[in-house]
C-alpha cells in the first residue's frame, strides 16, 4: 500500500499519456482520476497508521547506485511529515483532476494534460516520500519538470512558453543551490541517507570548512545552500520572479502547482531538514528575514495586481514568506500546519477563480468584472469562504496558522530576547495581515460585488459552472472551514507527540508556551488589522474617492507595486540582458566564432594558402634562383652546427628570423 | 715540398670561382656548362693534389672516373641544348621560365 501510493499517479499517467488516444477524453479522465483517488485513500490509511498509530515507515527496495562509500537506495521514508504531505498533495491532486474534467473539457490535448497532472503529482510523491537527498532531488527536478510541462500545456503560446521558461530556469538557480548542498553534505557526513545526516548533525556544530582560506561552518553552510534551493521554489524574496508569471498555466494547474504542492517543496526541505538547521542561528535568521521580507513585499505586490490569478498568486508567494519565516522561528510544525491549511484555501481561490474565468470565457482582468455576485452565486460565497481563510478569518483555517506564527513572532519582541530581527519579521508580518486582508476583500470587490464591467455578450452568456467544477470547490470550501480547527490540536496543540522525530526543536529555541501567555493586546493585533484592512479596503470600493487619485506620488507609488517593484524590469537590465549580450558577443562572436575560430580551421584555412602562395613564388623558373637557393641551403646546413655548438641561445632567433624572412 | 693550403686553397678557389659562374650568369647557357666543367676540373684537381699528399691510388683512380663522367655529362648536356635550341632558337638562360613555380 504505501508503495503504492507512489507508483499509481505514475501508472495513470504513462497509460493516459501514451494510451491518450485509445482512452479519449471519457477513458482518460476516468483512468486518471481513479488512479489519484485510490491514491488518496491509501495516503489516509497511511496518515492513520503513521501519523496515530506510531508506525513509522520506512520502506528499501533495491540499491539504486553505489559507488565507494556514496550508496543511494530506492528507499522510501514515511514518517508524519510525509504523512501530512502525501494527504495534502493527493487530496489537492484529486480535486483538481476532478475539477480538471470539465474545465478541460473542449480542450483537444486533454488526455496529455491528465497524463502531465499525473506524472506531477507522482514526482511530488517521489520528494516527500524520500528517505535519501538523492531521491529527493530526483522528486524535486522532476516537479520542475511538469510544473515546465504544465505551464507550457498551451504551447502554441507565446507567452506560456517564456513563462515556462522563466519558471525552469528560475527554478533551476536554486536547484543548483540545492545540488551544491546536496554535494556539501555527502562531503561531510558521507551519507546521503537522512538517518545518517540527522543523527550526525549535532556533532559537526564547530565543524568548519575552510575554501579559499575562508572558515565557514560547515552547517550553516550548508542550510544556506538548501536554502537557495527552498528560495528558488518556493519563491521567495530574489528568486520570486517565475511564481507570477506561472499563472499562464490553465487555472487548473495554478491550483495544483503554484498554490498547494510544488511552491511547498521548498518549505517541506526546510521542515525536514529542521535536525540539521536548528544547529545554525544563521541560517535560522537568513529563513527569517527572506520569510518575513517576502510576505511583506508579496502582500504589498498583490495590492495593486488587477490580474484575478496574479492577485492569488502573489497572495501564495506571501503565504510561503509566512512558512518561511515560521521555520526561521524554529517553529517547523506551525509551518506544517499553515502548509496544509494554505494548500486548502488556496487551491480553493484558485479553483474559484478558475470558475470565475471559465464563466466569463477567459477573461482574467478584475477591472472588467463585477457584480458577479449575483449571477454566480454559488462560486462567490466559495471565494468569500476562501478570501476570509486567507485573511485569517477567525474559526477559518487560515486564522489558526497564520496568527499563531504572528503570535510566536511576538513572544521573541517581548521577552527579554530582545531579538531585532524577530522584531523585524513580527513587523512585516503584522503588516502583511493587514495587506493580506486588503487584497483579499479588494479582490471580492472587484470581482463580485461592484457595478458591472464586462461585455453585454459576456454578461449574456454569463452561467454557474457545472458539477465536476463545483465538487471540488465544494469540498474545498469545507476543509478550508475545519481543517484548521480539527487539525491544530495535532499540529500545533501543546506538549503533541504527533512529529515524533520527524522534526527536531532545540530547546533553547522552542517558544510554545511562551505564545500561549501573551498580553490579550497582542493576541488581538493581526484580527484587528486584517479587519482594518478589510474595511479599508471596502471603503476604498464603496465610497468614491475623489481626491487622492491625482496625487504624483501616489500614481508613482502605486504604478511602481503594480510593475512588482521593477523586480523583473531590473533583473532584466542587471543580471539576464548582459549575460544575454555577454553570451552574444563575449562567448558566440569573440571566443567560439572570434579566438578560437581563428587559431582553428578558419585561422589555418586562410594562412596556410597565404603561406604556400609565398613559397610558390620562390620557384621563379630561373635557373639561377634555384642554384643560389641550392647554395644557401647548402651554407645553412654547415652554418648552423657551428652556430648550435656556440652559443645555444643565439641560435633560435636565428632560425626564427630566418623562418620569418624566408615566408615574409 | 708542395704547400698543401696553396693547392686546396688554389682548387676551393676554382670551384667558387666556377660557383659564382653559374649564379651570376644570366645570359648564356654555354658558360653555365663550361662552368660546371670548371667545377669538375676543381673537384679531381683538388682529389689528385690529395691523393699525391696522402700517397694513395684511389683519389686519381676517382678523378679518372670523374673525367669520364664529366665527358659524357657535358656531351648529354650539350645534346640537350641544342635540342632546346632547335625548339626554341635562343638560348639565353633568362627565358628558361617555364617551369615556375
Amino acid at each position: 500500500m504505501y508503495i503504492t501510493v507512489i507508483i499509481l499517479p505514475l501508472i495513470g499517467s504513462l497509460i493516459s499519456g501514451f494510451g491518450g488516444r485509445l482512452l479519449g477524453y471519457y477513458g482518460a479522465s476516468i483512468f486518471s482520476t481513479v488512479c489519484v483517488i485510490l491514491s488518496f485513500f491509501m495516503s489516509i490509511f497511511i496518515f492513520y497508521e503513521v501519523g496515530f498509530c506510531n508506525t513509522v515507515c520506512n520502506i528499501s527496495l533495491v540499491p539504486w547506485f553505489t559507488v565507494g562509500t556514496l550508496s543511494v537506495n530506492w528507499s522510501f521514508l514515511f514518517d508524519s511529515v510525509t504523512a501530512v504531505m502525501l494527504i495534502v498533495v493527493t487530496s489537492i491532486s484529486t480535486l483538481v483532476h476532478f475539477y480538471s474534467i470539465s474545465y478541460m473539457q473542449s480542450d483537444p490535448h486533454y488526455p496529455r494534460f491528465m497524463a502531465y497532472l499525473e506524472i506531477f503529482t507522482f514526482f511530488m510523491l517521489v520528494l516527500v516520500t524520500a528517505d535519501n537527498v538523492v531521491q529527493m532531488f530526483l522528486g524535486w527536478e522532476g516537479v520542475g519538470l511538469a510544473s515546465y510541462l504544465l505551464i507550457n500545456f498551451w504551447f502554441t503560446r507565446l507567452a506560456a512558453n517564456q513563462s515556462a521558461i522563466k519558471a525552469l530556469i528560475v527554478n533551476r538557480v536554486g536547484d543548483f543551490g540545492l545540488s551544491v548542498g546536496i554535494f556539501s553534505i555527502f562531503y561531510l557526513f558521507n551519507s546521503v541517507d537522512y538517518a545518517t545526516i540527522f543523527s550526525l548533525a549535532p556533532f559537526f556544530q564547530n565543524y568548519h570548512f575552510v575554501c579559499f582560506g575562508f572558515s565557514v561552518n560547515s552547517l550553516t553552510l550548508i542550510g544556506l545552500f538548501l536554502f537557495i534551493g527552498a528560495v528558488g521554489k518556493s519563491a521567495q524574496l530574489g528568486l520570486h520572479t517565475w511564481l507570477p508569471d506561472a499563472m499562464e498555466g490553465p487555472t487548473p494547474v495554478s491550483a495544483l502547482i503554484h498554490a498547494a504542492t510544488m511552491v511547498t517543496a521548498g518549505v517541506f526541505l526546510m521542515i525536514r531538514f529542521s535536525p540539521l538547521i536548528e544547529y545554525s542561528t544563521t541560517v535560522l535568521s537568513t529563513l527569517l528575514i527572506f520569510g518575513s521580507l517576502t510576505t511583506f513585499f508579496a502582500a504589498m505586490a498583490g495590492v495593486f495586481q488587477n490580474d484575478l490569478k496574479r492577485v492569488i498568486a502573489y497572495s501564495t508567494c506571501s503565504q510561503l514568506g509566512y512558512m518561511i519565516f515560521s521555520c526561521g522561528l524554529s517553529c517547523y510544525n506551525v509551518s506544517m500546519f499553515h502548509l496544509t491549511n494554505h494548500a486548502f484555501f488556496k487551491a480553493l481561490l484558485f479553483l474559484s477563480a478558475g470558475s470565475v474565468i471559465h464563466a466569463l470565457s477567459d477573461e482574467q482582468d478584475m477591472r472588467k468584472m463585477g457584480s458577479l455576485a449575483t449571477f454566480l452565486p454559488v462560486t462567490y460565497s466559495l471565494m468569500f469562504i476562501g478570501s476570509l481563510a486567507l485573511a485569517g478569518f477567525p474559526f477559518l483555517a487560515g486564522f489558526y496558522s497564520k496568527d499563531f506564527i504572528l503570535e510566536l513572532a511576538q513572544v521573541s519582541t517581548n521577552s527579554n530576547l530582545n531579538n531585532k530581527l524577530t522584531a523585524l519579521a513580527c513587523w512585516l508580518g503584522s503588516f502583511s495581515v493587514f495587506l493580506t486582508a486588503f487584497y483579499s476583500i479588494r479582490l471580492l470587490y472587484l470581482t463580485f460585488l461592484n457595478s458591472p464591467n464586462m461585455s453585454r455578450i459576456h454578461l449574456s452568456k454569463l452561467q454557474e459552472s457545472d458539477f465536476p467544477i463545483l465538487l471540488p470547490l465544494v469540498l474545498l470550501s469545507i476543509g478550508s472551514i475545519f481543517v484548521g480547527y480539527l487539525t491544530k490540536d495535532f499540529f500545533i496543540g501543546l506538549g503533541t507527540i504527533f512529529w515524533k522525530s520527524s522534526i527536531f526543536i532545540l530547546p533553547y529555541h522552542s517558544n510554545f508556551i511562551e505564545a500561549e501567555f501573551l498580553s490579550v493586546k497582542s493576541k488581538w493585533l493581526p484580527f484587528l488589522l486584517s479587519m482594518f484592512g478589510a474595511l479599508l479596503a471596502s471603503f476604498t470600493n464603496i465610497v468614491t474617492l475623489k481626491l487622492g487619485y491625482n496625487f504624483k506620488f501616489y500614481t508613482f507609488f502605486t504604478f511602481l507595486i503594480n510593475k512588482k517593484w521593477y523586480w523583473d524590469s531590473i533583473y532584466n537590465k542587471i543580471v539576464i540582458y548582459p549575460i544575454l549580450l555577454f553570451g552574444y558577443n563575449v562567448t558566440f562572436k569573440n571566443l567560439d566564432r572570434g579566438f578560437i575560430e581563428l587559431l582553428g580551421p578558419y585561422g589555418l584555412a586562410s594562412w596556410i594558402p597565404s603561406w604556400a602562395v609565398n613559397i610558390r613564388r620562390l620557384q621563379t623558373g630561373q635557373l639561377t634562383h634555384y642554384i643560389f637557393f641550392m647554395i644557401l641551403g647548402f651554407c645553412l646546413f654547415a652554418f648552423l652546427p657551428f652556430c648550435l655548438s656556440n652559443v645555444v641561445t643565439f641560435t633560435f632567433p636565428v632560425i626564427f628570423y630566418l623562418v620569418l624572412v624566408f615566408f615574409i | 715540398m708542395y704547400e698543401q693550403l696553396n693547392y686546396l686553397s688554389i682548387s676551393t678557389l676554382l670551384f667558387l670561382i666556377s660557383v659564382v659562374g653559374i649564379c651570376l650568369n644570366q645570359r648564356n647557357i654555354l658558360i653555365m656548362l663550361m662552368s660546371l666543367e670548371m667545377m669538375f676540373l676543381a673537384v679531381s684537381f683538388n682529389l689528385i693534389f690529395s691523393s699525391i699528399l696522402l700517397d694513395d691510388i684511389v683519389g686519381q683512380i676517382f678523378s679518372l672516373l670523374i673525367l669520364t663522367v664529366a665527358a659524357a655529362e657535358s656531351s648529354i648536356g650539350l645534346a640537350i641544348l641544342v635540342i632546346y635550341y632547335r625548339i626554341r632558337n635562343t638560348i639565353t638562360v633568362e627565358l628558361l621560365t617555364l617551369m615556375s613555380g
